[in-house]
């Protein structure tokens, strides 16, 4: 444990984070973003819990937040999930390019 | 004061009146309407005579003096600790002598408006607006404030425009409304720069203490003086532009002749005995003030009066509608009382001319409602108001007959009738003060002998007019008027008005002045004679006449074409000169400007929309890019 530093924790993190963005961006599949979307938040989550760890141990908060956004994010998942599949049964694809029903 | 308290009954009965048929006239039958109007109005009526008794004759003078007592005043509406508005009732010799008037002339016209409105549409709404008209009437005289004042004279405007456009579906009546409506508002605005003003240098609305001759504020206001005349005399001098525009002086007078489109009755009771005699009424209640703070404006007054009776009497001769002629002679006959005010002096024997003008104010709205409603009765037999369509009625109508006689003698100054006794009250007070006014209205009440006695011979004499439907005498409910009026102003002349109506409540008693009386009967008689040669027998004495005065005739005949003077002004001057720029600035620059904003807006979203591709990944793009940016920028700045 001792030679595991804040730094690599951080490294993962952005190295999650930026996956997550360039996935997000990328990706023409609806639920391979919402995969990307769920990267970036588990980034979020492994700051709060490493920052928590190593600069406060006496509090809890960071911890509490990370459960917090697992929470949400389970959420969204469901709500996303759900507008995927109602898309999905609307218009057979989920291509998220020629989705743009709701330009101008 | 303990006593009077019942003349509170009198507004609100009348008011209630009005709600009632107003609100409920379309359900009741036709019939219940006029009852119910006729009968709250007699019950007023009731209450004014024994108002009038008791102030006259049962607690009479106190020290000598008719004075002014405050029934009640309560507080209406209040703006700030020194200003606001009371609503109450004052009664002192002039307030009580109105109710007289107001209620005997209207309920003789809600009697007769049962026959002669019994196959118009519309009777509950009729009714109601003329209980509305009487409530308001008589809220006005009896106002404690010259603001209480102001409200009651803009509804009976309003009742006034009511009633003129009775026959909404007729342009004319509607055209004559609007014109009544306009006319008067416009000269109103002047009444009401005149309270506003007379109220910042006296500081009250009150009546009582505006007149009182002791107080504060007769002097109010003489020594701030504004292009030579001091700010006092202008305020009354704006005050008596609203009494002309309601009393139709010259050159406001032109909505009078119009608004004898309105049923007769009507006319009867508004434009002829009551309504139009409200500018004088409230000169008369301002008198104090004009007498001794402005005698300027009251000389003013006294010479628009004069012309105006002179003018509208000339016009009155060449009129050929019957109710027209009986309108300018309204006009006449008020510039008359006009001229009595302008020459009275304040206090006992030289307020004479003020006791003669109410006088001439009672008598008049007797005989000439009773002109009104006897025309009314003519109209209703023949269906025209044209003379040319008249003549030989007197065998058909016997009672309008001699009624209509009894009114233009009356009118025409001849003894023992009313008209002879204010007209000679009049003439003396004016021959005191200016003897070329004298001479001037001695003329004036010639020209009235002779335009009403035109009429007389016209209607009933003349050539023998053969009628499709025989002409017939009204029913009761029109006789019945007709006859009480008839008497009335055949023996109110006897009435010793100045032992009850004077300028400062000090009864005096005044003779007639057989130097004076002689002569102007025998002018009347003159007017009566001339009418009487030419217009007695069919013939073309008058037509010859006519076309020897040639131009002069016609200008006349045309009422001097004030009409199209007021039609040019507004229309080439007012219209064209500001209106049209206005209305092109308006439509240019201001609309202009509010068009450009949204056409730049129009045309730059026009080009920006494609932004909004619907590419959600483009969105985001977007949105991570500026998050970026921000970052790198408060980065950045917070380093420096």
């Amino acid at each position: 444990m001792e030679n595991i530093s804040i730094e690599h924790f951080l490294i993962v993190s952005t190295l999650m984070l930026f996956t997550g963005i360039y996935g997000f961006l990328t990706r023409k599949n609806l639920i391979t973003m919402l995969m990307s979307a769920e990267l970036i938040l588990n980034s979020v989550n492994i700051n709060f819990v490493a920052v928590n760890k190593f600069l406060y141990p006496e509090n809890l908060q960071g911890q509490f937040f990370a459960m917090f956004v697992i929470g949400i994010a389970a959420v969204e998942v469901a709500v996303a999930i759900a507008i995927i599949i109602s898309l999905y049964r609307k218009v057979r694809m989920i291509d998220v390019e020629k989705v743009n029903e709701m330009k101008y | 004061m303990e006593g009077y308290t019942f003349t509170l009954l009198i507004p609100l009965i009348l008011f209630a009146t009005f709600l009632l048929i107003g609100l409920a006239g379309g359900k009741l039958k036709p019939i219940i309407s006029g009852i119910t109007g006729v009968v709250s109005l007699s019950v007023v009526s009731i209450i004014s005579y024994i108002t009038a008794y008791d102030y006259f004759f049962v607690n009479g003078k106190v020290d000598g003096v008719f004075g002014k007592i405050i029934v009640y005043d309560a507080e209406w509406l209040r703006f700030t600790d020194s200003l606001f508005i009371k609503m109450g009732i004052l009664l002192d010799p002039i307030s009580v002598m109105m109710l007289v008037v107001i209620s005997t002339v209207s309920l003789m016209v809600h009697i007769y408006s049962l026959g002669y409105m019994h196959n118009e549409g519309g009777f509950s709404r009729y009714y109601s607006f003329l209980s509305l008209f009487t409530f308001a009437m008589m809220g006005l005289v009896i106002s404690t404030n010259i603001f209480q004042t102001y409200i009651f004279w803009e509804l009976v405007g309003v009742s006034s425009y009511l009633l003129i456009g009775f026959y909404y579906n007729r342009p004319s009546a509607v055209a004559a409304a609007k014109k009544a409506f306009i006319v008067t508002r416009f000269a109103d605005l002047g009444f009401l720069i005149g309270i506003l003003l007379l109220s910042s240098l006296t500081g009250t609305f009150d009546f009582v203490e505006l007149t009182n001759v002791n107080g504060s504020a007769i002097t109010a206001g003489s020594s701030v003086l504004f292009m030579g005349l001091s700010s006092m005399t202008w305020a009354l001098i704006l005050v008596f532009i609203g009494c002309a525009g309601k009393s139709a002086m010259f050159p406001l007078h032109i909505w009078l002749p119009d608004a004898m489109e309105g049923p007769t009755p009507v006319s009867a009771l508004i434009h002829a005995a009551t309504m139009v005699v409200a500018g004088v009424y409230l000169v008369a209640r301002l008198f104090p003030l004009y007498a001794l703070s402005a005698p300027v404006a009251l000389e003013m007054i006294a010479y628009v009066g004069a012309f105006t009776s002179m003018f509208a009497a000339i016009i009155a001769c060449t009129q050929t509608d019957i109710k027209r002629v009986l309108a300018f002679s309204t006009i006449s006959q008020i510039g008359i009382m006009m001229v009595g005010l302008g020459v009275s002096g304040y206090a006992a024997e030289t307020g004479l001319g003020f006791t003669a003008s109410m006088f001439h104010l009672f008598t008049h709205a007797m005989f000439k409602a009773l002109l009104f409603l006897g025309a009314g009765a003519v109209i209703h037999a023949v269906h025209t108001n044209e003379i040319s369509g008249m003549g030989g009625l007197r065998k058909y109508l016997p009672v309008t007959h001699i009624t209509f006689l009894v009114a233009c003698l009356a009118i025409s100054g001849i003894p023992p009738f009313s008209g002879f006794f204010s007209k000679d009250e009049i003439l003396v007070a004016v021959k005191e003060k200016d003897s070329f006014l004298f001479y001037f209205e001695s003329i004036v009440s010639g020209l009235s002998a002779f335009y009403m006695f035109r009429l007389y011979f016209g209607i009933f004499w003349n050539r023998n007019t053969t009628y499709e439907h025989t002409p017939h005498e009204a029913g009761m409910s029109m006789k019945i008027p007709l006859i009480i009026l008839a008497i009335l102003a055949a023996v109110t002349g006897f009435i010793p008005f100045s032992e009850f109506v004077t300028s400062d409540g000090i009864p005096f008693i005044s003779h007639i002045h057989w130097d004076i009386a002689i002569p102007a009967t025998i002018v009347g008689l003159i007017g009566i004679t001339a009418a009487f040669i030419f217009y007695k027998k069919e013939s073309d004495l008058s037509d010859k006449a006519a076309a020897s005065l040639g131009g002069f005739y016609n200008t006349v005949h045309k009422k001097f074409y004030i009409d199209e003077i007021y039609i040019f002004v507004t229309k080439k001057i007012i219209f064209n000169m500001v209106s049209t720029p206005v209305a092109w600035f308006d439509r240019n620059v201001v609309d202009g400007t509010m068009n450009g904003i949204a056409s730049v807006t129009n045309f730059v979203s026009e080009k920006i929309k494609r932004f909004q591709s619907g590419q959600l990944q483009q969105y985001a793009f977007v949105m991570v890019t500026g998050m970026i940016i921000i970052i790198a920028l408060i980065f950045y700045f917070l380093k420096n």
